[in-house]
């Protein structure tokens, strides 16, 4: 990317992260309990979606794999979290993702659109009901417990990786590697054409963005205290993140950020407040966001600042 | 240059080219013409390496490119203007000729390629900053060949590159093939507009149901019988 395009209004995007980045750092000094836990559940969804929209958002290939990838690493946990130092164990995590990943991504990225989707979905029930299968085979129960770490470091270890993952998304995206990642989404042939390696390119990226996800797992596994498949291998955490960042707007990374925030938000708030009601209205939330919102909440700041603009305008021409 | 022998592709249990052999020397304009789906364009996606050959040879510069995959045969020189263009649509024009540089062989020196695919075309100088979906037809033919260049191709491989477009832009088109050639270019020009293909070109192969059915100097092939018929409507 050349010097010119490094303005100041893609300047300002970083400059807020690094505050942020501050802000969050600090904030288990201060602030309740409750808020840590709080902002540990949104840091996992932003990390999930964040995730998620480094693969499926340049290149358009809908994957629903996170809760694979999520549930790899909450069964890391389970199983080396007792005798592994905590760090040890969200590096394999991620590891152990990327690699699963690697390989399932080499095997199915040739297919296309709607068939890929299926596939990776079709890959969260296959590694459930192996594990079940193993659990109930092998060694007798179908549970595990999970070594319990305080929430602090729960919170200190989802906001490094983070921290981690919006680095990635930045460096990716300002690469030459981005640029071709968008390129394999807008025309795939002729991706092909000017020479980027398409298989390859889509394999690695979709199992880097599996490391974050099966990392998010290992952590939060800690706050469950006991895991079994189906807790783990959730569907939910598939569908959330492509939820999210249909709500946050595709586009670009911002988008899915900020539609993982303002969704994790709303579905806490709403989980306490109306606890028998909230799939419905969060149901309904979301419909209200498809139709009145296509390009999500992105697209709503964008038609906003656009009328903000065009008004002010409109008075100077006065 | 490039040389191809006996060369048999197929689409699953369909075989579309059947033992095609063909020669493209340096500094020619070779073109293939042929009616729909007599596999011209099969035929350039098996050199480029999206379709795999089920035999036969392909070698470019002596080399043995024959299932080699398509970034590695960019690499080595040979590039595609692929059939309406297929360019960026999200992508600005001057993002979309960047990416055409994507190739390691060339992605140091694009700033230099960026500036002589200016000077060849100053529309696309003119709109870099406009996304490439907001392109007319003939625009986006211009941005796809300006696209390929960036690669720094020894050999250029046009797929219908006058498909759809104004008599008055494909001329454009038709005397930058030319110019490409006179730089130094080598070029296989697939085409249906078969009398502009003829009077361009060094040399011309007729391609009919997946078989060379003739092959000849382009001056020999206007007079023959059967090209006047078929194909000029004589």
């Amino acid at each position: 990317m050349d010097i010119a395009r490094l303005d100041l209004r893609k300047m300002w995007t970083p400059a807020l992260l690094l505050i942020a980045l501050a802000l969050f750092a600090t904030l288990p000094l201060y602030a309740s309990r409750y808020l840590v836990i709080l902002l540990t559940s949104i840091a996992m969804y932003v990390v999930l979606t964040g995730s998620w929209a480094i693969f499926s958002g340049p290149t358009g290939y809908i994957s629903l794999a996170p809760a694979a990838f999520f549930g790899l690493g909450i069964y890391t946990s389970a199983v080396l979290g007792r005798t592994s130092p905590l760090p040890a164990v969200i590096l394999v995590a991620g590891l152990a993702s990327f690699l699963v990943a690697l390989f399932v991504g080499a095997l199915t990225l040739r297919l296309k659109g709607i068939y890929f989707a299926m596939f990776t979905f079709g890959l969260v029930e296959l590694i459930k009901y192996f594990l079940l299968w193993y659990e109930v085979e092998f060694t007798g129960t179908r549970g595990r417990f999970v070594v319990v770490v305080d929430n602090t470091t729960i919170y200190y270890v989802m906001f490094i990786i983070l921290a981690t993952l919006l680095l990635t998304a930045y460096l990716i995206r300002r690469s030459r590697f981005g640029m071709a990642l968008q390129s394999i989404g807008e025309c795939e042939e002729a991706a092909a054409h000017i020479g980027v390696n398409v298989n390859l390119l889509k394999t690695v990226t979709f199992a880097i963005s599996a490391i974050f996800i099966g990392m998010a797992g290992a952590i939060m596994a800690t706050r469950w205290t006991y895991v079994d498949p189906y807790i783990a291998f959730n569907p939910l955490f598939s569908f959330m993140p492509v939820l999210m960042a249909i709500f946050g707007g595709i586009g670009r990374f911002g988008g899915p950020i900020l539609g993982a925030v303002v969704f994790a938000y709303l579905e806490e708030t709403l989980i306490t407040r109306f606890p028998y009601y909230y799939m419905l209205l969060f149901g309904i939330v979301l419909i209200i966001a498809v139709v009145y919102l296509p390009n999500g909440l992105v697209g709503l700041a964008q038609i906003l600042q656009k009328r903000i603009s065009e008004r002010r305008h409109a008075h100077t021409g006065r | 240059m490039l040389e191809i022998r006996d060369l048999c592709t197929c689409y699953g249990k369909v075989q579309a080219l059947w033992d095609v052999s063909l020669q493209v020397n340096e500094g020619e304009i070779v073109a293939l013409v042929g009616s729909n789906g007599a596999g011209k364009t099969t035929l350039l996606n098996t050199i480029s390496g999206l379709l795999r050959p089920v035999s036969g040879q392909i070698t470019f510069l002596g080399k043995m490119i024959r299932g080699l995959p398509p970034h590695a045969i960019v690499e080595l020189g040979i590039s595609q203007v692929p059939e309406g263009g297929r360019v960026f649509p999200e992508m600005t024009v001057r993002e979309n000729l960047e990416m055409g540089a994507y190739p390691y062989r060339v992605w140091r020196d694009k700033e230099a390629t960026l500036k002589q695919v200016y000077q060849l075309f100053p529309l696309l100088k003119e709109r870099e900053k406009q996304l490439a979906r907001t392109l007319s037809g003939g625009e986006r033919q211009m941005l796809a060949i300006g696209r390929c260049l960036m690669s720094r191709p020894r050999l250029c491989m046009f797929d219908e590159p006058s498909y759809g477009l104004a008599p008055l832009v494909v001329a454009e088109i038709f005397r930058i093939i030319r110019h490409l050639r006179d730089q130094g270019i080598t070029v296989l020009l697939v085409e249906q507009n078969v009398r502009r293909a003829l009077e361009i070109a060094d040399r011309a192969y007729v391609l009919e149901n997946g078989r060379i059915c003739l092959e000849g100097a382009c001056t020999e092939l206007l007079e023959n019988d059967h090209v006047r018929r078929a194909y000029l409507g004589l």
